[in-house]
């Protein structure tokens, strides 16, 4: 893959700068407050992350991966079992090849086959690996949890997921003009013609699923620290899983941003609702389901650039009907 | 003579009771057209199937330059050198004329990227036919230019041999003229060529020697005009006299 | 032995939740991950039966069995029909059909646990000790499996035996031949969701004579259906029933002699074996 910043579009300088912006202001989040808005700010900033980073690969491939909760945890547990042998930073680089690790044997095991084998997979995946980390912890440790103490505060987590939700655009930014991108994008179009003209479908699947993982588990790597005492249920809570699979495609997958416009409105909306209405919260993620299905098939950007695109091919329409009125 | 650079030894591919392809070989040597006719059923589509690899034979054997191709998944014949166009033509509905070409020519064994790859996708769309279209959005085209974005697609590839599947099928007579036009040129550059086709003219003009294939098995292979005369041929086309 | 008789008699109820699923995904073509809500819905009626009302739950299961019957109808006719429709390929309405039977998920399970609440619940019906070749039983997991034996063999009648069943599975082979000898495929494919909608529910019916349970658990049982339909070639019913078969001895082997709180991973390497020598299941057809 030569140069990969060279021959840059006018359109892709823009946004590049657009973004680096977007990223200084959001820094600057932790001098405003440090009470509810960063709190709020770190559950949106973890979730733009992570829905970005699913978004990489279930975008192009229309894969549902519910992988999410298994490789966040895990993330969260290298962390957890390491924190006191190995320096933090070298945690998150382990996190991410052990996501990386997992999504490979995942992804070789079931991409190969067909897609809804892969949904299925990935569908207990979380619960399994629960139920492994479950019994490795009481056979070979004393208590359930683990406890993590560091000096990060919230303001520091903050930072951390705003650099990688960095590094995931670019990562998604560099991907879409790469070979890899292409191939993806031949893929979606006729997989078929994808392995005639040379592309080993399988292959490319499995590394950018590998690349989404890695970037989920760091995700759970970096929030380790904010809850002290880490335990299986909640480090593998398969509604991480759930949620990240909505705001994305509320957001709509086609384009690299479009799970952030699913992000910020959800997650406030889903604070809103488990503190007013805990019971209803399953009743809602249905509809949300229900939502994405028969309202936005292509989320909120999807539906918002079909219009206008009708928009735009109905424009001479109208000024020939006036051009004809004034004559 | 050098060996054949495709060759097919007793291909064989069936599907649970059904045969579609029995025992069928036949070399063709570089710079070759050859056509591949018979009825339809008589499995000419499921051979190109697996000269490509979008399936495996069921047993036989069949060799790209002496190397054994068959059993290799698509994508890694498609890198060894042998390129198609489809029976119902499959652009890439969401891409334009110039980047559905180059998408032949990134991944195959020329591995192309960049800025080589869309002066060569221009230089193949100026050669089918369709100079300066490059950025029309192939949903756009017609079927005949569709048709010939398919065969740059093929081309830029620079496949060892070049796999057409009724690529002339469906085409109005003086498109007819233009396709075979453009398969004649890419005949006398040397290209090999198997077409499957119904359209006997381009197969009397275009092809040095035919395979004749029915019910999966080959009936006749040689020359065009003495298999075209050949009375098993007629006989598999047009069926027996004495069932009117 | 004793495990074998133990996983023999779970598998009982897995058979016939995968022979919902099965009905709902090889006929249908829909993977209906909402299938564990109707299974609790079961539990939780024939409870309400029982304990509210003092009818046998398997006398419950013949109001149970059409009620599911109806409801599921009525699901696939209003939210899944519509997919079908638009669907332009099979693998959209697989992806549209796993994100609306995930609506169908929650929005079920959500609805039980605000009337129920998320308390585990059972109930003793027929818990009397019954002995098989010198081990004891519950009698109420023997009763549950020679009913579900029973069930599994009508429904088995059914397909194979009565021009209906047989168009059923003819559309499961292939929809568009179907059509072609006069089968209305859409009201078999709805008929289909149905009667696999019922067949979990009776499944569900006699799983809460002798199993604990919430309004949170269907989850855990639409995966280990899936799980059996794959292992068993999807759209097979004896692959399934075989299949249910492996996964109720190999989890109760599991849970004896390693650890119960390895259950899933037990059911998860059958899977990855599967995957990796057989994936188109034991009696599945390979695709070309």
């Amino acid at each position: 893959m030569s140069g990969f910043l060279n021959g840059l579009k006018a359109g892709e300088w823009r946004g590049l700068i657009l973004g680096a912006v977007i990223v200084a202001l959001a820094a600057t989040l932790p001098r405003f407050d440090d009470g509810f808005y960063l709190s709020i700010s770190v559950n949106i900033m973890l979730y733009a992350a992570l829905c970005t980073a699913w978004s990489l690969f279930s975008g192009p491939t229309h894969y549902v991966s519910l992988a999410t909760a298994a490789f966040y945890g895990l993330g969260t547990y290298c962390v957890g079992l390491g924190i006191d042998i190995l320096p933090y930073p070298l945690l998150v680089l382990v996190a991410a090849l052990v996501g990386a690790l997992v999504a490979g044997l995942v992804g070789a095991m079931t991409l190969r086959i067909s897609g809804v084998y892969f949904v299925i997979f990935t569908f207990g995946l979380a619960e399994l690996v629960r139920q492994l980390v479950t019994w490795t912890q009481t056979k070979f440790a004393t208590a359930m949890g683990l406890y993590v103490f560091t000096d990060f505060n919230e303001s520091h987590i903050y930072w951390m997921l705003l650099a990688l939700t960095a590094a995931v655009f670019l990562t998604g930014f560099l991907i879409n003009r790469s070979r890899l991108g292409f191939a993806m994008t031949v893929i979606g179009n006729d997989e078929t013609v994808a392995r005639h003209v040379g592309i080993d479908t399988a292959r490319a699947k499995i590394i950018l699923f590998m690349v989404s993982g890695a970037f989920i588990a760091i995700a759970g790597a970096i929030t380790a620290p904010r809850y002290t005492y880490i335990e299986p249920p909640s480090a593998f809570n398969p509604m991480i899983s759930f949620l990240v699979v909505i705001m994305s495609l509320l957001g709509g997958t086609r384009r690299l941003w479009g799970p952030l416009v699913g992000v910020i409105p959800f997650t406030i909306a889903m604070d809103f609702i488990s503190a007013r209405f805990p019971n209803h919260t399953s009743i809602v993620i249905g509809l949300a389901f229900f939502a994405i299905v028969y309202l936005l098939p292509n989320g909120v950007t999807g539906r918002l650039e079909q219009l206008w695109t009708k928009f735009r091919t109905r424009k001479p329409a109208e000024h020939g009907a006036v051009a004809e009125k004034q004559a | 003579m050098s060996a054949p650079v495709l060759s097919v030894s007793h291909a064989r591919k069936q599907f649970g009771g059904l045969v579609a392809v029995n025992d069928v070989s036949f070399d063709v040597n570089e710079g070759e057209v050859i056509g591949l006719i018979g009825p339809n059923g008589s499995g000419k589509t499921t051979m190109l199937n697996l000269i490509s690899g979008a399936l495996s034979p069921t047993d036989g054997e069949i060799r790209l330059a002496g190397e054994r191709i068959s059993g290799m998944a698509a994508h890694q014949i498609a890198r060894k050198g042998v390129a198609r166009t489809f029976q119902l033509v499959r652009v890439l509905p969401s891409l334009d004329a110039e980047q559905n070409v180059m998408a032949g020519a990134v991944f195959g064994h020329r591995k192309l990227w960049g800025r080589e790859a869309h002066e060569l996708a221009r230089g193949l769309l100026d050669l089918v036919g369709l100079a300066g279209r490059g950025h029309s959005p192939v949903s756009a085209l017609t079927y005949i230019d569709q048709k010939r974005v398919e065969l740059a697609r093929a081309l830029a590839a620079d496949p060892r041999v070049l796999l057409l599947d009724e690529w002339l099928a469906g085409l109005n007579p003086s498109e007819l003229q233009i396709g075979i036009a453009l398969i004649e040129k890419l005949g006398r550059e040397g290209r090999t060529i198997i077409m499957v086709e119904h359209v006997m003219d381009a197969i009397r003009s275009l092809c040095g020697r035919c395979v004749v294939m029915n019910s999966g098995r080959k009936i006749a292979e040689g020359d065009v005009d003495d298999v075209l005369s050949d009375p098993e041929v007629v006989r598999a086309y047009l069926g027996d006299d004495d069932d009117a | 032995m004793n495990i074998l008789v133990t996983g023999i008699l779970l598998s009982g109820t897995y058979a016939l939740i995968a022979l919902g699923l099965t009905l709902q995904y090889g006929v249908a073509r829909i993977m209906n991950l909402g299938n564990g809500e109707t299974l609790v819905a079961a539990c939780f009626v024939a409870f309400w039966l029982y304990a509210g009302l003092g009818i046998n739950p398997l006398v419950g299961l013949l109001l149970i069995a059409p009620a599911a019957f109806v409801i599921n109808w009525a699901i696939y006719a209003v939210a899944l029909r519509p997919l079908v429709k638009r669907a332009k390929n099979r693998g959209q309405l697989e992806s549209d059909s796993i994100l609306a039977t995930f609506g169908l998920l929650f929005l079920l399970q959500g609805l039980m646990l605000l009337a129920f609440g998320g308390e585990y619940r059972s109930y003793t019906f027929l818990a009397e000790r019954f002995d098989i070749f010198g081990y004891s039983y519950g009698l109420n997991r023997v009763v549950a499996f020679v009913a579900a034996v029973i069930i599994a063999a009508a429904l088995w009648f059914f397909l194979y035996r009565t021009r209906q069943g047989t168009a059923l599975r003819a559309v499961a082979v292939d929809p568009n031949s179907a059509n072609l000898v006069a089968i209305d495929v859409a009201r078999t494919a709805a008929f289909a969701f149905a009667l696999g909608g019922a067949v979990t529910a009776c499944g569900g019916a006699l799983l809460s004579t002798f199993y604990t349970f919430n309004a949170s658990m269907g989850v855990v049982f639409t995966m280990k259906a899936l799980i059996i339909v794959i292992m068993g070639g999807v759209g097979d019913l004896r692959g399934a029933v075989l299949a249910a078969i492996i996964l109720g001895i190999s989890e109760t082997l599991v849970a004896s002699l390693i650890d119960p709180g390895l259950t899933l991973a037990a059911t998860y390497g059958l899977f990855i074996l599967v995957l990796l020598f057989r994936p188109q299941g034991i009696f599945g057809r390979a695709s070309s």
